[in-house]
């Protein structure tokens, strides 16, 4: 008897675990680093930079910030992370340009799980640090005027 | 729809049509403990399933206890065997199955044994030999591993059990394509993981190992598990079984084979975890540093191609694999694992397809990832 050949079938892409929203972000996030060579140039130029976790956890997140008139003009981001994590960071990334530095330390992680249209509800202790890595970035800022 | 790569097979195979087919044609429904024509023909039915597994596993036909599944066939070889208090050996890098059940019967006053496993996955024989105490009651060691795919030394750990006296369980719900007769005890396997049907499996019972039954009732499977029998998955899982032990592991485990070396090759920092030789045949565990196994799964769903993860972010409980954890994986470099199961249907193609799809996929995560682990620390 010839083998006969496993069929697989599914319905690609419909069935998914999170919102649609992580989903957009998680497959083009935002405002990343597009070459070497532009990341090494916000390392030098940024204005703030800071990063909260730790890889043995399973989640580090930096952040990049510019910054002119107490406004925030531009950002960047480098996540290690699950889809949440990854897609968490992208879309603050897109909710923190033009918001003066006072408004961008209000930030809550419950802002950015509303922004994704919500994460599993285990999901949100752990990968949502976008907003700490953010205030670090901003801190960093601070000092240096002082 | 679209044509997709599974590639996790380790957790669940599809149904085989020729294992279909003989479950299409058990046309009864009747109960084989009806005495009647409909139900002699179903017990017939039931006894030549029985009587093939049996002949596989070279052992008598009232050593064959259909249950469940795996799951269950392990509850009742490890809490069957438990009647008086006593010791058990197992190893840390069990399935949940084993680990959970001989949790629950510490909390219920026994000592268990959690052997450790070297950097491969496998346990040590001496240090086995030495855990054996006078009231050790039972040395429960899976064949192969579901996660690293590590295969035991079972014969061996079946002899010295043997030479002990103390009884020797193995689960071989992945060991299926293997060869079964290694000379335990008890010995657990399931239809779901050799494409056979789901919900059932079997507990081999060597003669003279007495169990407590966990169902009680109607006496049925020499009244170690009572319940009206599952006839049409039994067939199945006898078919399933014959078919798994005829298989020849040679392509497969060929082209598991490129596979692992052209990923190492292809993709810097990456490196594969488990035996190098003592492995399941379908298996690739492989870590990639600087990433997170989560995000890489879902890339690689999203391009069609199915796997899972040892990474602590896809579990419920997002904690790391203990298999990793116990192979001494540091914490940074389990959660980038990702296991390809490779299944009958894979062919040379869609393994190609991987490589190429798995290189962009780990190349741009790791063009956003902030981390960048020293290869030289990534064990405990």
């Amino acid at each position: 008897m010839t083998e006969k050949k496993y069929e697989v079938i599914g319905y690609k892409g419909r069935c998914w675990l999170y919102s649609d929203k992580v989903k957009k972000h998680f497959l083009k996030p935002r405002n990343v680093f597009q070459s070497d060579q532009e990341e090494n140039d916000w390392e030098k130029t940024a204005d703030g930079i800071g990063e909260v976790g730790s890889p043995a956890c399973g989640d580090v997140m930096r952040f990049y910030i510019k910054i002119k008139d107490d406004k925030i003009t531009a950002c960047r981001w480098k996540t290690f992370g699950c889809a949440s994590a990854l897609a968490s960071t992208s879309v603050l990334s897109e909710m923190v340009v033009g918001k003066t530095l006072e408004e961008a330390k209000k930030i809550k992680p419950q802002d950015i799980v509303k922004e994704l249209g919500g994460l599993p509800p285990r999901k949100v202790h752990c990968s949502v640090l976008g907003d700490q890595a953010l205030r670090k970035a901003i801190e960093d800022y601070e000092g240096k005027q002082k | 729809m679209t044509k997709l790569i599974y590639l996790d097979h380790a957790a669940s195979t599809p149904l085989d049509p020729r294992v279909k087919k003989e479950m299409d044609a058990v046309k009864t429904y009747a109960n084989p403990s009806a005495l009647h024509q409909m139900g002699l023909e179903a017990k017939e039915i039931f006894h030549q399933a029985r009587n093939k597994v049996a002949k596989i596993l070279n052992c008598k036909a009232e050593e064959i206890i259909f249950t469940s599944g795996g799951t269950e066939s392990i509850n009742l070889a490890i809490k069957g065997i438990a009647k008086r208090k006593g010791h058990i050996i197992t190893s840390k890098i069990e399935h949940p199955a084993v680990l959970e059940t001989c949790k629950y019967l510490e909390r219920n006053g026994f000592s268990v044994t959690y052997l450790n496993v070297d950097k491969d996955g496998l346990v040590n024989l001496k240090y086995l030999e030495k855990e054996i105490k006078k009231d050790t009651i039972l040395i429960s060691i899976m064949y192969a591993n579901n996660e690293i795919g590590t295969v035991q030394p079972v014969k061996e750990i079946a002899k010295i059990a043997n030479k002990h006296k103390v009884p020797f369980h193995t689960d071989a719900c992945q060991a299926g394509f293997l060869d079964l007769n290694v000379g335990a005890d008890l010995m657990t396997l399931n239809g779901s993981k050799i494409y056979g049907p789901k919900g059932i499996g079997i507990l081999f019972v060597k003669k003279g190992i007495k169990l407590e039954p966990l169902m009680h009732g109607g006496g049925q499977e020499f009244g170690l598990r009572s319940g009206t029998e599952n006839l049409t998955a039994i067939v199945g899982f006898s078919k399933a079984l014959e078919l798994a032990q005829k298989e020849d592991n040679k392509k497969i485990e060929k082209l598991r084979n490129d596979f692992i070396e052209k990923v190492l090759k292809e993709i810097p920092r990456s490196f594969l975890n488990g035996h190098k030789t003592k492995r399941l045949p379908n298996n690739a565990n492989i870590s990639f540093l600087d990433v997170e196994g989560e995000s890489i799964l879902l890339y690689l769903d999203h391009e069609g191609i199915l796997v899972s993860t040892g990474s602590a972010c896809s579990s419920e409980k997002l904690e790391v694999s203990h298999v990793l954890d116990s192979i001494g994986l540091k914490h940074d470099a389990a959660h980038g694992s990702i296991r390809f199961s490779l299944g009958k249907s894979t062919t040379k193609e869609d393994l190609n397809y991987v490589v190429k799809k798995l290189k962009g996929i780990i190349s741009s995560l790791r063009r956003i990832s902030p981390v960048h682990l020293n290869k030289e620390e990534i064990r405990q």
